[in-house]
């Protein structure tokens, strides 16, 4: 890996104008980013978006149609076997081998990625210490429960000390608490100088990344920081609405003046409005008017899921129009 | 790259040793397919249920009826009154030879005239029916030629002399005993290797793909070749395996004898294995998941045994069938291994079918290598 001494961290993973198409579809539509080493990126995005199309092309599974993709230095088409040396995968299926122990499956990953023999015993013992599984190391794979699975997923692809891991869903299926702490490793990895490339749709997930790209229909249609993305992302403001009875006022709201989107939270209602001072006192009268009890009615800041709604949607609506 | 193949094996070996399906496929099915094919499988016809109706009762017909008693190949159950019962029998199946003597059998022998006998036979199956018609034909004639003899020693004596006679001598080489299973025991060798080994490289290969773990491999530094190798190396040791089991087996229970050399026979092996190993994962490219692999193999193995000329003789096959056969490896390995165990011909008689195996070997594997990369894509 080419050293780069810079005030800035260095680019681990470049991409320029990355284009994957399947026949007449376009999976991955140019696409750029850059994220630096250290940083945690969180790819997020619906099902069938390009997240995963994009992480196979970065770990050299899948040929892009162009453009160029550069990982921990090498670039992806060219040398595809360079990239894996130095990249961890962990796909969103469990794909370890079930019938293995859990030290027969380390050690086979430990032998495929060449950990010279004088530190094999050492680096196996830290993953499973990092996987919390020592003295579980004769255990048949298949019967650990699904946090554990996952977790030595993880030492699996993370054995050879890797500059860059990526992690296509690695929660989906696990428990809130074992997430909770499947995050904290991922954290702890990253304070070591480990590039962490995560897709997920979970949007509480989204929060932990440093940075986020939101990639919709094979384009990234936003790319920053969480709090950036809150800030700046969302088309209008955001209201939030108490009042009763809920079903009546989001239907009549759907279709009021100004709204731009309606939708239920919990036992209350998020509106997204042009410019929230003036459409307050107006949308006050106008559910009055229904014989609609408001309670609460106040503007508030978006969260990563409003954005992400906002986002889809509003493409959605521009999309359908002819 | 030693390094990578050797992690590659030993958890191939790990997983085949450690499922008890697995283990059991190793030894089971060469075992039980070597007693149905050694006992089960024959070709030979003895004790078929015969009946009689003599309505003659006459010393001749009683003498041709005990000709038939006498053979191996009958086995006379009943002597029938009625000529309805006689097919009946044969109707329920009970019997499936019926010999019909009418009244003046023997009349027409004594003044000269040819006396028919009536042979009924079931031929649901063709087979049998055509081998027993034979030995009633043998017996028939036998009776016949020597009631001829015996007439002319009692009327003229001195034409006996100049009547002619041919003697049958034959000399059935390499099976003088004509025995089915010197025919099946050696060949199933052969089908069960082809069995064993395309099934198991599809199913090992196509598992990978189907829960995912395919990809994960492809993600770490492991090369499709040392992937491919050693996915197929396990499978090629097994298949040796096999092959000696079964060739033990046959040749100390079954009492086959090996007349050739076993390094003939053991380099036919190798290149048989290997093209069978070029169709597994031929297979294993082109089925997505372990389903798709069986259905997939069986239209592979059904066609293949049956063109092979293991049980049915490809001379007899339409030419455009005998055509086909040429591409199908087994065809070769079965005239190695017939020509090694029973006719003990070495490499300066059996080169062409080591070559054809060494050529349709490199064919196979190249075709399923390339396109086991495309699918990576």
């Amino acid at each position: 890996m080419p050293e780069i001494t810079n005030s800035v961290e260095p680019i681990s993973v470049e991409v320029a104008n990355l284009v994957k198409r399947f026949g007449d579809f376009v999976a991955v539509d140019q696409i750029n980013l850059e994220v630096r080493k250290g940083e945690v990126f969180g790819f997020i995005g619906p099902n069938g978006a390009g997240k995963s199309t994009t992480i196979r092309m970065l770990c050299g599974l899948l040929k892009p149609t162009s453009g160029r993709a550069m990982v921990a230095g090498f670039d992806v088409s060219k040398n595809p076997e360079a990239v894996r040396q130095n990249i961890g995968y962990m796909s969103q299926k469990f794909s370890l081998y079930n019938d293995l122990t859990v030290i027969e499956n380390l050690r086979l990953f430990a032998g495929l990625y060449s950990v010279p023999q004088n530190i094999l015993q050492s680096r196996i013992e830290w993953a499973l210490t990092m996987a919390n599984l020592k003295g579980q190391e004769n255990l048949i794979t298949g019967t650990l429960p699904g946090g554990w699975k996952q977790r030595l997923a993880l030492g699996c692809a993370v054995l050879h000390k890797p500059p860059v891991i990526f992690l296509d869903e690695p929660t989906s299926g696990v428990d809130p608490i074992t997430r909770r702490q499947f995050w904290d490793l991922i954290h702890q990895m990253a304070e070591e100088g480990v590039t962490v490339f995560v897709t997920t749709h979970y949007m509480e997930e989204a929060e932990y990344c440093n940075r986020l790209a939101l990639i919709f229909r094979g384009k990234i249609v936003a790319l920053g920081t969480p709090t950036e993305l809150k800030r700046d992302s969302m088309k209008g403001e955001l209201l939030l609405v108490e009042c009763a009875p809920l079903g009546a006022a989001v239907e009549a709201l759907q279709s009021a003046p100004g709204v731009m989107d309606a939708a239920v939270f919990g036992n209350a209602l998020h509106l997204v409005v042009e410019d929230a001072a003036t459409a307050m006192p107006l949308l006050q009268k106008f559910l009055v008017d229904r014989k609609i009890a408001v309670s609460r009615m106040e503007k508030i800041r978006p969260s990563l899921e409003d954005v992400f709604v906002s986002l889809t949607t509003g493409r959605d609506t521009e999309e359908r129009k002819p | 790259m030693f390094g990578r193949l050797k992690q590659m094996l030993i958890k191939e070996f790990i997983q085949v040793f450690r499922d008890k399906r697995t283990r059991f496929i190793l030894i089971g099915p060469p075992i039980i397919q070597m007693m149905v094919f050694g006992y089960a499988a024959n070709y030979e016809i003895r004790h078929v249920p015969t009946v009689v109706l003599d309505l003659d009762h006459s010393q001749e017909s009683r003498e041709l009826v005990s000709r038939f008693t006498s053979s191996l190949y009958f086995d006379v159950q009943r002597q029938l009154t009625d000529s309805r019962q006689l097919g009946d029998l044969i109707e329920r199946g009970d019997a499936t030879v019926g010999l019909e003597i009418d009244a003046g059998f023997a009349q027409k022998l004594r003044s000269g005239q040819t006396a028919p006998l009536q042979v009924i036979v079931d031929a649901t199956n063709s087979n049998t029916a055509l081998i027993a018609s034979g030995y009633i034909s043998q017996i028939a004639q036998g009776f016949a030629a020597q009631y001829q003899r015996d007439r002319i020693n009692r009327i003229a004596p001195q034409l006996i002399e100049v009547m002619p006679q041919v003697e049958l001598a034959p000399r059935p080489w390499y099976n003088p005993d004509l025995s089915s299973r010197w025919f099946f025991v050696p060949g199933i060798i052969g089908s069960l290797t082809l069995v064993l080994v395309i099934t198991l490289t599809a199913f090992a290969v196509v598992r990978e793909r189907e829960i995912g773990t395919l990809e994960q491999m492809m993600v770490t530094p492991i090369r499709p070749a040392e992937f491919i190798l050693g996915k197929t190396l396990p499978f090629f040791l097994i298949g040796i395996f096999d092959v000696t089991l079964i060739a033990v087996v046959g040749s100390l229970w079954f009492q086959v004898p090996f007349r050739g050399h076993v390094s003939v026979l053991a380099l036919g092996a190798v290149l048989f294995i290997l093209c069978m190993l070029g169709v597994g994962l031929l297979i294993s490219t082109i089925s997505a998941t372990q389903q798709q692999a069986m259905v997939t193999s069986f239209f592979f193995i059904m066609p293949a045994i049956t063109f092979s000329g293991f049980g049915f003789p490809i001379s007899t096959m339409p030419h455009w069938m005998q055509l086909f056969s040429y591409v199908i490896p087994l065809r070769y390995f079965l005239i190695v291994i017939r020509g090694t165990y029973l006719k003990g011909v070495g490499m300066d008689i059996l080169w062409p079918q080591m070559a054809a195996m060494a050529g349709l070997g490199v064919a196979l594997l190249t075709v399923s290598i390339l396109r086991f990369h495309k699918a990576l894509d």
